[in-house]
């Protein structure tokens, strides 16, 4: 080859090299996919459905939202912790009381209620991290029922709203410990001493799903964090994660992470619930506590990689995947193993009286997934898939039982790993967390989606990634931007549940409602009005009301339309009240007439071709 | 001619035959029939309404769809043009026509036992005239919802006469009036009553030859 040849060759070389790596340095996953024919598989067409729900969790904004799979379209958001005005949540007297006095709650991680380790399609539970609460919705009607809470002694409800086999029990634990009860004040210097954590039980009524405190079981300050049921061999036991077993209390980034390990929690919780049938509980701000110290029998302790986050059960309730975020594993128990070391007693020792469980005697595992594992799924075929929040990519793994080879390199059992944009934090495989996972799809929630859409501006979405788990790979389907700030979802199949589209006049009892207009009527006793009033196309009756200053009125609104999606919203200016009642439905709002004036009312929710003449007036005489 | 109306009265006055007997007793099961199952049905289909609205009008009772809420969601639509509310207490005619119908019943169980081929031609005649007058009323009272709109209403159309057998466009919705089963069965009934009284001509005919 001639001189002149080579350096023309060589600057091409260099030029291009230049050239791919101003456009694409090496190293980033930016990468848009293009192929055309991955749209059909997440296209559902105008006027066709969706197979899937997605109830996603709204984090901090407070609320549940609904989406389609496979079309990731949001279809509706159920209010939960915080005001609605869509919806007139949180303006009418029932919403108000139940919200109580927090207008917003840090909702993360749904649970879909079960029969024998099944969806069953009745209910969602849902947690509020910050004020230590949990809320039932109805699928029924899509509708928050009870919000249970403040818990007693629990603080930071965030190892929730996991659900026993046969909805028994919805899981809760403390993140955050504070001085026991609730109430009591200690100087956080004396963390060690004066400090707890808790995990509870909250028991679900059967027929009607109404909450209340089942059992608790003190624990020493640990962050607890996540958790999951058995089922199978694991059947009637309960899992936790925590951190900070160095039980620190200031810079926890630093101080919480020097152990190699910190401890799960593994919770005999029929023992638990025999304990207390057994009077071997205490009672502590009025619920039944468990000292594991003083009960043997309800908890050990399982040594996990360092700050592990997901700790989740499989399938077949043998296998427990837990991963340490500060590790690039994922641990796999087994619980037969488990089973065994409890029963012969195979402990390395005890924590405050909590025997800890010897962990060279019950890992199966440490499946090398990636850098920063935080939560597995399961898709009911033998594979896991892990979410990689520091490798921003999701790793697809196979469970055990592994042969002799699998065993003696690790690495080869992760069979798959696909990109996700960027930073993943939950992700979630229809009915993992049941007997009969569905498959067929993984949605990844990741935290950051920078660079993804067209710019918004400062406040960033949240992006959440669909992806294909049938064939071998995965593939990725689509991505939209789910409502801050998704944690953990739940899927379920739609033919699973019948939700109603009108509330049956035959089954309001509510002995204020009206359903025609001889029956509304404005009532006064001394300084206080009572409006049964009438919604229907396209008027209010009454559309006058006429209090004076100082009176306190009540406003019984009926819709008492039967027709799917004729809903009518009852907005009062400069009151901020607004209700809006769906077809079947009463409610009430309660307000004391302030300044005088006339201030019109009208219907707030789109309802017809007279929409805009639904109106009236509320007189205020001084 | 007199011969002819004699041999036509004597005709007239034979007994039905057999075959006749068990028609007509056919036939008052079919008019029984008729008389519990829906006669005509009124739909209306429009782009939010897409499974439509349904009346199913019995001789006695009006059935709206979906658990009866098509009625007052028929009259909700109803009252922005100013139509008069549809009530079933409003139609004398379904007080009536069952009572009518148990009168051809009873004649024709009559006729069963000891009619004769005039009592056929009679219940056929009176028959007749019972539908084409049920018919008639059916459309005036269609006529009326369509024309008697209150002046006051949200909406002014045009006065309109809803379509009796067949469909129509009324603003944003198809209007369908459809007879159902229980007029086949009506229909039924005079068609039977016609066969056997062909039968037992044929068969006094055969007779007299």
């Amino acid at each position: 080859m001639t001189t002149r040849a080579s350096l023309l060759i060589g600057s091409s070389l260099a030029a291009a090299l230049l050239l791919t790596a101003a456009c694409n340095p090496p190293g980033g996953t930016k990468s848009a996919s293009s192929d055309s024919s991955l749209a059909a598989k997440s296209f559902v067409a105008p006027g066709q459905k969706d197979e899937f729900y997605l109830f996603y969790s709204g984090g901090h904004s407070g609320q549940v939202y609904v989406a389609g799979l496979p079309s990731m379209r949001h279809i509706s958001t159920i209010p939960v912790f915080a005001p609605y005005p869509a919806t007139g949540y949180g303006f009418d007297v029932e919403s108000k009381a139940m919200m109580g006095q927090f207008t917003w709650g840090d909702v993360h991680h749904p649970g879909l209620s079960q029969t024998d380790g099944l969806y069953d399609g009745r209910w969602l539970f849902v947690n509020d991290n910050a004020n230590n609460r949990i809320a039932r919705i109805d699928l029924r009607d899509f509708k928050t029922k009870q919000i249970f809470g403040p818990i007693p002694n629990s603080s930071g409800s965030h190892g929730s709203s996991f659900l026993t086999e046969n909805s028994e029990y919805v899981l809760v634990a403390s993140r955050f410990s504070v001085p026991l009860p609730k109430g009591r004040y200690a100087d956080v210097a004396k963390y060690k001493d004066e400090f707890n954590g808790m995990v509870s039980g909250i028991k679900i009524d059967a027929k009607t799903g109404e909450m209340s405190v089942g059992w608790q079981v003190l624990t020493p300050p640990f962050n607890w964090d996540l958790g999951s049921t058995g089922k199978g061999p694991s059947s009637g036991w309960a899992f936790w994660t925590s951190y900070n077993s160095e039980m620190a209390h200031e810079t926890l980034e630093a101080t919480s992470t020097q152990s190699e390990r910190d401890y799960a929690a593994v919770v005999n919780w029929r023992a638990a619930e025999q304990a207390v049938k057994d009077g071997k509980a205490t009672m502590l701000d009025g619920v039944p506590v468990i000292d594991p110290a003083k009960v043997p029998g309800v908890m050990y302790f399982l040594p996990v990689p360092k700050s592990p986050h997901g700790i989740d059960t499989d399938p077949s309730g043998r296998w427990i995947a837990s991963s340490g975020k500060l590790q690039p594993v994922t641990s796999v128990f087994d619980f037969e193993k488990i089973k065994k070391a409890i029963d012969a007693r195979t402990f390395d020792g005890e924590v405050r009286g909590v025997p800890v469980i010897k962990h060279a005697a019950v890992i199966e595992g440490e499946v090398p997934v990636g850098l920063g594992p935080l939560h597995t799924q399961f898709d009911g075929k033998g594979n896991a898939y892990t979410s990689l929040y520091i490798e921003s990519a999701v790793a697809k793994w196979t469970l055990p039982p592994w042969n002799d080879q699998q065993k003696k390199d690790l690495n080869g059992i992760v069979t798959d790993k696909i990109p996700v944009h960027f930073n993943i934090g939950h992700l979630v495989v229809g009915g993992s967390d049941t007997k009969k996972p569905y498959g067929k799809y993984l949605v990844a929630m990741n935290k950051l989606s920078k660079g993804r859409h067209i710019s918004v501006g400062p406040s960033q979405p949240e992006s959440s990634q669909l992806i294909d788990l049938e064939g071998g790979k995965m593939t990725m389907l689509y991505e939209a931007y789910t409502e801050p700030e998704p944690h953990f979802a739940q899927i379920l199949k739609v033919d699973a549940i019948a939700p109603i589209e009108v509330y049956p006049k035959a089954e309001n009892t509510n002995p204020n409602a009206v359903w025609s207009a001889d029956q509304a009527r404005i009532t006064r006793t001394g300084n206080k009005v009572d409006v049964r009033m009438m919604a229907i196309r396209s008027r209010f009756v009454p559309d006058k009301i006429e209090v004076r200053a100082g009176d306190e009125v009540t406003i019984h609104v009926t819709n008492s339309e039967q027709t799917t999606d004729m809903i009518h919203g009852l907005g009062i200016g400069e009151h901020n009240i607004n209700v809006v009642v769906d077809p079947g439905e009463t409610k009430t709002v309660k307000f004391t007439a302030g300044k005088a004036g006339v201030f019109p009312f009208y219907c707030t929710n789109f309802c017809s071709a007279l929409h805009q003449e639904m109106q009236g007036y509320l007189g205020v005489k001084p | 001619m007199n011969a002819r109306f004699v041999s036509m009265q004597r005709l007239l006055d034979r007994p039905v035959s057999l075959t006749g007997r068990l028609l007509v007793l056919v036939a008052v099961v079919v008019l029984l029939a008729g008389a519990t199952l829906p006669l005509w049905r009124i739909s209306l289909v429009a782009p939010q309404y897409a499974e439509g609205l349904t009346l199913d009008m019995y001789a006695y009772q009006i059935v709206a769809g979906n658990d009866g809420q098509d009625l007052a969601e028929i009259n909700t639509l109803n009252h922005y043009i100013g139509m008069k509310h549809i009530a079933q207490a409003d139609f004398l005619e379904m007080k009536l026509l069952p009572f009518a119908i148990g009168v051809f019943a009873l004649l024709a169980l009559r006729a069963v036992a000891v009619g004769t081929i005039m009592s056929l031609v009679d219940l056929a005649m009176l028959f007749t005239y019972f539908g084409v007058f049920s018919l008639g009323s059916f459309a005036y009272r269609l006529y009326s919802y369509g024309h008697h709109l209150d002046p006051a209403a949200p909406m002014t159309i045009e006065p309109f006469m809803p379509v009796v057998f067949g469909s129509q466009q009324i603003a944003n919705f198809v209007q369908t009036s459809l007879p159902l089963a229980g007029t086949l069965c009506m229909v039924g009934f005079f068609l039977l009553l016609i066969t056997a009284t062909w039968s037992s001509v044929r068969e006094a005919r055969r007779e007299a030859a």
